[in-house]
């Protein structure tokens, strides 16, 4: 028997499944899935193709409603979706970033080997715990009062660079710099920066974690050297992290305005979560405005806590961060909206790119990426799952052309928390993470099977399918040897 | 009503369907499911209150709302509830006490962060008593 999404997709390549605009009315474009057709069963039956249709639905989409491969189910939009909006007559809509705003990735390099490394990765790890606060309920060790706190919003991690919190260079390769412009304090509610005050430099909790990884295949080894990375061996430090509760009430409070916005504006949208205002209205610039401001505090959370990382390394190895090596290669945002330029029809056209778990992905050459990686193109970094592995790629000209500069994410659930708690016991995910030589260190036990690799979709697939679709190419790949979560 | 509310789990998110009476224990058992899913409620003894009122364009907002209030009570002032006294609730206005302790990492085990109450599926049904469904970012 056909599978129920066989008369409803188009196929068009492997990697390519259309849902035609016809799919269900409103749609003003149709909608594209970046999958293979083994994972398109599972995207169907947690009905992620509603919430792709129905993303279509917002006014001045262009293009097509985009799912990436780690595509699932989430609140409004789908996790794993890019839309595009016109400025000029399009919105922009919270539900299409998230919670987490800026939500993102930080990947440093080190000298160290995994043979240098291994040794004293129980001592590493113990370190990275005590001193990275993580966990719910965690508060921050810098300490920032109300005013400094805007400055952290409107200047992003430099602020926390000038004061002593990392090197200048890690500016430099940074999504947006580490500063998101626009950014207007007074659009943010004093129950976000109250929020916001002590979570300042913590991890948190749920997906979030600092991992210590060993690469173990190089692909492109020519990107690889550009960003410092020439050896299998070589040992790098992952970190995953977002805006915190900063971030959560930002989204909070506009997805309550903007469902008021929706009226006034006489916009139909098929469910509530996905309210929206003109990305031109007061209520949109606004958004936008506190939006750039949990980005800041995001890049600045993640500066923080690399500084922390850093610090860690040079009191176990007893060596300087010079003979550590321990360079920035790049930070990218997974949950955000961004003023970018595409040609449409054949003409310029200004749009709101909204990224809700997906990567930028800008190829070589283009003038918003880094000198240094000019040639090769803007790094991605694609974390999986605290078992498996995670990627370095790079974006391409394809993913110019065909999703808004954008690719994956990461691996993507295919199983709910509960259901992983259920079946797996944080004890045993602990001693099978052992036995393959990942050191763990959590703060609750229950989040370690909730996070454990069943839960997730194999992030090779998943980077597999934006390789041969073209949307990113592989670069590297790191394996995981400690591992702190919240 | 034999149970106050029901989890409901998917694949990223968490939901429940709280049930009532009428729909001011419908609201407050809500609450009390959000409240179950960041820690034992066992656990928490009623030493403070706190009075929460709100105002929203509509009932579906106003159950978003309280729960968003909540979820910061918790987040900023590191606050459980486990009781709900809600006072008055029409379509656009909800007062309420609720009861509960601050956090104290000893006696407490935090479960799951809870980032927000969605409109996602969000549902208020009157027929036969009231059931509310929401679904939450975690």
């Amino acid at each position: 028997m056909p599978a129920p999404w066989q008369e409803i997709v188009n196929k068009i390549d492997d990697y390519r499944w259309e849902i035609p605009q016809s799919y269900k009315q409103g749609m003003s474009v149709p909608g594209l899935i970046f999958a293979s057709e083994s994972m398109l069963s599972h995207i169907w039956e947690e009905n992620a193709f509603q919430q792709v249709a129905n993303v279509a639905f917002l006014p001045g989409i262009v293009g097509r409603s985009l799912a990436m491969p780690d595509i699932h189910w989430g609140y409004g939009f789908p996790i794993g979706g890019v839309a595009a909006t016109r400025i000029k007559d399009g919105v922009v809509s919270p539900g299409g970033v998230g919670f987490d705003i800026n939500c993102g990735v930080r990947l440093l390099r080190t000298n160290l080997t995994e043979e240098e490394v291994r040794p004293k990765i129980e001592q590493l790890v113990a370190e990275l715990f005590t001193n990275i606060p993580s966990g719910l309920g965690s508060k921050g060790k810098i300490r920032v009062n109300k005013k400094e706190l805007d400055e952290v919003l409107t200047k992003g991690s430099r602020w926390v660079i000038e004061k002593g919190y990392g090197e200048a260079e890690d500016i430099v390769v940074n999504e947006e710099e580490g500063c998101m412009k626009g950014a207007n304090p007074d659009k943010v509610s004093s129950k976000a920066k109250k929020r916001g005050i002590p979570q300042l430099g913590t991890l948190g909790s749920g997906n979030h974690f600092l991992e210590v990884e060993v690469v173990d295949e190089i692909y492109d080894s020519d990107a690889a050297t550009a960003m410092g990375i020439s050896d299998i061996g070589q040992v790098l430090v992952l970190i995953h992290t977002g805006s915190r509760g900063f971030g959560h009430q930002v989204c909070s409070d506009y997805v309550a305005l903007l469902g008021e916005a929706v009226k006034k504006y006489g916009i139909n949208l098929p469910d509530r979560q996905l309210a929206c205002a003109p990305v031109k209205s007061p209520e949109g610039r606004d958004y936008l405005a506190a939006m750039a401001c949990a980005a800041n505090y995001a890049w600045t959370n993640r500066q923080c806590i690399a500084h922390w990382a850093r610090e860690s390394f040079v009191k176990v190895f007893g060596k300087s961060l010079r003979e550590l090596g321990m360079e920035q290669i790049y930070d990218v945002a997974h949950n955000i909206a961004k003023i970018e330029e595409y040609p449409i029809g054949g003409k310029k056209e200004t749009l709101c790119v909204h990224r809700k778990g997906a990567t930028r992905a800008f190829p070589a050459g283009h003038p918003d990426i880094p000198n240094i990686y000019k040639n090769i193109g803007q790094p991605v970094l694609i974390p999986g799952d605290m078992g498996r592995c995670s990627y370095i790629a790079l974006g391409t000209e394809t993913a110019m052309k065909e999703s808004f500069g954008s690719t994956c994410h990461g691996a993507g659930r295919v199983q709910s928390r509960a259901a992983a708690k259920r079946s797996l016991r944080g004890a045993d995910v602990a001693r099978t993470l052992a036995a393959r030589g990942i050191t763990v260190k959590a703060g609750s036990i229950g989040s370690l099977a909730e996070e454990a690799s069943e839960a997730y979709k194999d992030v090779t697939e998943v980077v597999d399918i934006t390789h041969k679709a073209g949307i990113s190419r592989k670069v590297a790949r790191a394996i995981p040897i400690g591992v702190i979560k919240g | 009503m034999e149970k106050d509310f029901d989890i409901v789990n998917h694949t990223a998110d968490v939901g429940i369907i709280a049930y009532g009476a009428d729909i001011s224990q419908a609201f407050a058992n809500a609450a009390k499911a959000l409240f179950s899913l960041i820690t034992e409620l066992d656990d928490v003894e009623e030493v403070l209150y706190q009075d929460i009122e709100l105002t929203a364009p509509d009932e579906k907002s106003l159950l978003v709302e309280w729960l968003n209030e909540l979820i910061y009570l918790f987040d900023a002032d590191g606050i459980i509830f486990k009781r709900f006294d809600i006072t008055e609730l029409n379509n656009t206005r909800l007062k309420a006490r609720s009861y509960g302790e601050r956090v104290d990492s000893l006696k407490h085990r935090l479960k799951t962060g809870v980032k927000a109450a969605t409109y996602h599926m969000l549902k208020i049904d009157k027929d036969n008593g009231c059931k509310v469904q929401v679904l939450f970012d975690i």
